[in-house]
């Protein structure tokens, strides 16, 4: 099968299109087939869609369907390619049986910076689909895992045409390899009465602040930031990123009683299904009155998710600063930490700004290579990378002090 | 270089700004809301201070969408929700409309173009998931097929709202968890179980010695001297698969069809809400790769789903499920066989011992 030249269609320009006559020879794909049914939709229905005018849709619907046959996948590996003067955001992938699948021989991903809380107007979508039906497979994801677009697939030759329609739509790529990764954040202030911060607008901040490090790969490895407007944590920042914001407040929630009473006289067991769930035994209902002992409440969110007309966070309103997340490779995965246990919602940006500086320049000195944030301060100590970027130890950042003696006190105060 | 460089190539524009692409209710009312009810699975209505409702139709996508599918949407949003969409964290499509009476005709359309309308409250939401074969150079297995094949099982618990907690599902195709399964109600996670094949002569071509040692977590990887040059080898009963070697080295194949398969793991989470985040725990070690629909992946998963749903009090997510009941009526309840592959013997392995008489029979 080899690609129909740059033709124009119904006013659009077409870029890579399959002829016809060889579309109508394509084998059936009888394993992948069986994933056509079912009441779930179907991405063997997408590709199919996308192969019908798209060559290279066409072949990997083929390739795949040898890879169910066989039962392993077909891909090599990445190889340097992308776009003049960005060292990230596009995958090299390449097909290990190019003679066999010619039209996927080539099938590079973009990763194109999605906007902040993944909303779009119907005409943005249909951009983003005319570039993608011009320059590639026709095929994407709605959203890769660190939250960008992912338009999947395309050729050497086509990335630079591709991104230089998507930047004059608008759209930017975002980052891969040891770079900084595209940020990514929860709905937050758009759509969401328990939002202690205004993540959106710290999400696009600090893109916006840092297209340099997400664009030029400067860093020992990967390096991810994920914003949650409240401890429900709707992006997994706490699992997912080296650097988590995740809102919370300071002061008291915020109750309304009247609204407690209808909830009970509407059949909710304030007992039972709040007041025994809180994790620190902060609550007390004697049939008639909801009592929080505020000073005792570790703002989990609990009884606020279940009464959630009754009972909003408190007015004092900022984030929980975390450190160090990420899946297993290399050396084991982690839940990120703490960092700074509270900053007002109105000094986050500026804090954080403050924060990654001293960090990167850290970790830029003291970091193996592909080693994250997390994994240094597991090999370093959290200690010392405290000393390291400056921050003074509290004991909001241990879950308990340690139980071992074993202790560097090379320079604790008084030694005679 | 030949090429005619643009006069203004635009760079480093960084995406959209998200307020050009913002409902007129949402704009309003942007860090506003009061509250929210909960009209149908899949169907949210927030309410604003000012008195303004915003609702929201979530439907269910494979996350891999061809372009007709995504004009579709935008259709759909012109139709019923002034022009405005978005998408969730997990891969779901919602619509965002003004208009209460547009929420049935909408929904009709949705599910007559074949998208389910759920994943909200105590439901299954749509599983967060990587490439697979349909993109990926280190699967262990596919990532889409196994989702569909799923999910196609779970259909009901999706549209439906009737399960103790909330329940998230992930599935990655290999260690490296793009998807960051490690912590989700319940992990579908691909395995490799053979040490890497070295390919000596590309090796030397293609790979640093140096950052391969370094690769490996387990110290598995050695330097050698083959036919003269300078290469590795892998001390095999020191690999744990992980696959790391080969991210950095593609002279180091793991891909193996007989052995590669899929792993399950449960009970982690996210929300700190009630309990801290905590991570997945091993249910099954092995289950071999049968597409096209991985009949005891499925059947495992499902197992696991159904036991949880009977046996969880309400507000319950699995693990705090789990801790309640004991591992041991966990592997009790749902027939799952409990080995030697259960116990940890990586790095603070001792962490995970039962250091106590505390125990259930």
């Amino acid at each position: 099968m080899r690609l129909a030249a740059r033709q124009i269609d119904c006013g659009r320009k077409v870029g890579i299109v399959a002829s016809s006559d060889d579309l109508d020879v394509q084998p059936e794909t009888p394993l992948l087939k069986d994933l056509e049914e079912g009441p779930w939709p179907s991405f063997v229905k997408e590709i199919k869609s996308a192969a019908e005018t798209n060559g290279m849709s066409a072949d990997l619907l083929q390739q795949l369907e040898l890879s169910y046959k066989e039962k392993q996948g077909h891909w090599k590996h990445g190889g340097i390619v992308g776009v003049r003067g960005y060292g990230g955001g596009v995958i090299g992938r390449y097909s290990d049986l190019p003679e066999k699948f010619p039209e996927v021989r080539h099938f590079h991903t973009l990763r194109v910076n999605q906007p902040a809380g993944w909303f779009y107007s119907s005409d943005a979508i249909r951009t983003i689909c005319d570039i993608w039906e011009r320059h590639g497979s026709g095929l994407t994801n709605m959203h890769g895992a660190t939250g960008d677009i992912i338009l999947l697939g395309t050729t050497t030759e086509e990335l630079e045409p591709a991104f230089n329609e998507l930047t004059a739509a608008g759209f930017d790529l975002g980052g891969s390899g040891s770079a900084m990764r595209t940020p990514s954040c929860c709905v937050g202030e758009g759509r969401c009465e328990w939002s202690c911060y205004d993540t959106m607008k710290l999400s696009y901040d600090l893109t916006q602040a840092y297209q340099d490090e997400m664009h030029r790969p400067a860093f020992p490895y990967k390096f991810k930031i994920k914003c949650s407007g409240c401890p429900n944590d709707c992006v997994a920042s706490i699992a997912r990123s080296d650097l988590a914001v995740i809102g919370t407040w300071k002061d008291e929630i915020q109750q309304d009683d009247e609204a407690v009473a209808e909830y009970a006289a509407s059949g909710v067991d304030i007992q039972r299904d709040v007041c025994d769930h809180c994790p620190t035994r902060a609550m007390s209902w004697d049939g008639r009155h909801l009592t929080i002992r505020n000073e005792d409440c570790v703002r989990c969110m609990h009884c606020i998710n279940v009464l959630h007309k009754a009972l909003r966070p408190g007015k004092e309103q900022g984030a929980v600063i975390l450190v160090g997340a990420k899946a297993p490779i290399v050396q084991g995965a982690l839940l990120a930490s703490v960092l700074v246990p509270f900053v007002r919602k109105e000094e986050l940006l500026d804090t954080l700004k403050e924060l990654l500086s001293r960090i990167w320049d850290f970790w830029g000195e003291y970091g193996n290579n592909r080693e994250r944030v997390g994994e240094m301060i597991q090999r370093l100590g959290l200690a010392n990378f405290l000393d390291g970027i400056g921050l003074d130890p509290v004991p909001q950042m241990v879950s308990e002090p340690r139980d071992n003696p074993y202790i560097y006190a090379h320079d604790i105060g008084g030694a005679k | 270089m030949s090429e005619v460089i643009p006069a203004k190539r635009i760079t480093d524009i960084g995406p959209p700004h998200y307020e050009k692409y913002l409902h007129p209710v949402i704009k309003r009312n942007y860090g506003k809301w009061r509250q929210h009810e909960n009209l149908a699975p899949g169907v949210l209505c927030h309410v604003a201070e000012s008195g303004e409702r915003i609702y929201t139709v979530r439907a269910g996508s494979p996350r891999l969408l061809g372009v007709k599918t995504l004009r579709d949407f935008a259709d759909l949003a012109d139709k019923f929700s002034e022009g405005y969409l978005r998408f969730t964290s997990r891969n779901n499509v919602e619509f965002l409309l003004a208009k209460e009476e547009n929420i049935a005709p909408l929904k009709a359309e949705l599910v007559s173009l074949g998208f389910p309308v759920g994943g909200t409250n105590n439901s299954i939401s749509n599983i967060v998931h990587t490439q697979g074969w349909v993109h990926c150079h280190s699967a262990a297995t596919d990532a889409s097929g196994i989702v569909k094949a799923v999910m196609d099982a779970l259909y009901d618990r999706f549209t439906h709202e009737d399960l103790p907690a909330k329940l998230r599902i992930a599935l990655a195709c290999c260690l490296n968890m793009c998807g960051a399964v490690h912590c989700s109600d319940i992990a579908i996670l691909g395995v490799h179980r053979t040490p890497p094949k070295i390919q000596h002569d590309a090796l030397r071509k293609v790979c640093e010695v140096p950052t391969l040692i370094a690769s490996c977590p387990t110290g598995a990887i050695r330097s050698a001297t083959v036919g003269g040059n300078a290469s590795v080898e892998v001390v095999e009963e020191q690999c744990m698969f992980c696959g790391n070697c080969y991210t950095v080295c593609p002279a180091m194949p793991m891909n193996d069809p007989e052995c590669d398969g899929i792993s399950i793991w449960v009970g982690g989470k996210v929300s700190n809400a009630r309990s801290e985040p905590k991570f997945s725990k091993l249910a099954i070690p092995f289950i071999p790769n049968n597409p096209p629909r991985w009949p005891e992946v499925v059947e495992a998963v499902v197992n696991i789903v159904e036991v949880y749903a009977k046996s969880a009090r309400k507000y319950e997510r699995v693990g705090e499920w789990i801790e309640r009941i004991g591992w041991p009526k966990f592997f009790e309840l749902t027939g799952i066989e409990f080995t030697r592959y259960h116990i940890d013997d990586f790095k603070n392995a001792g962490l995970t011992f039962a250091r106590s008489t505390h125990i259930r029979y």
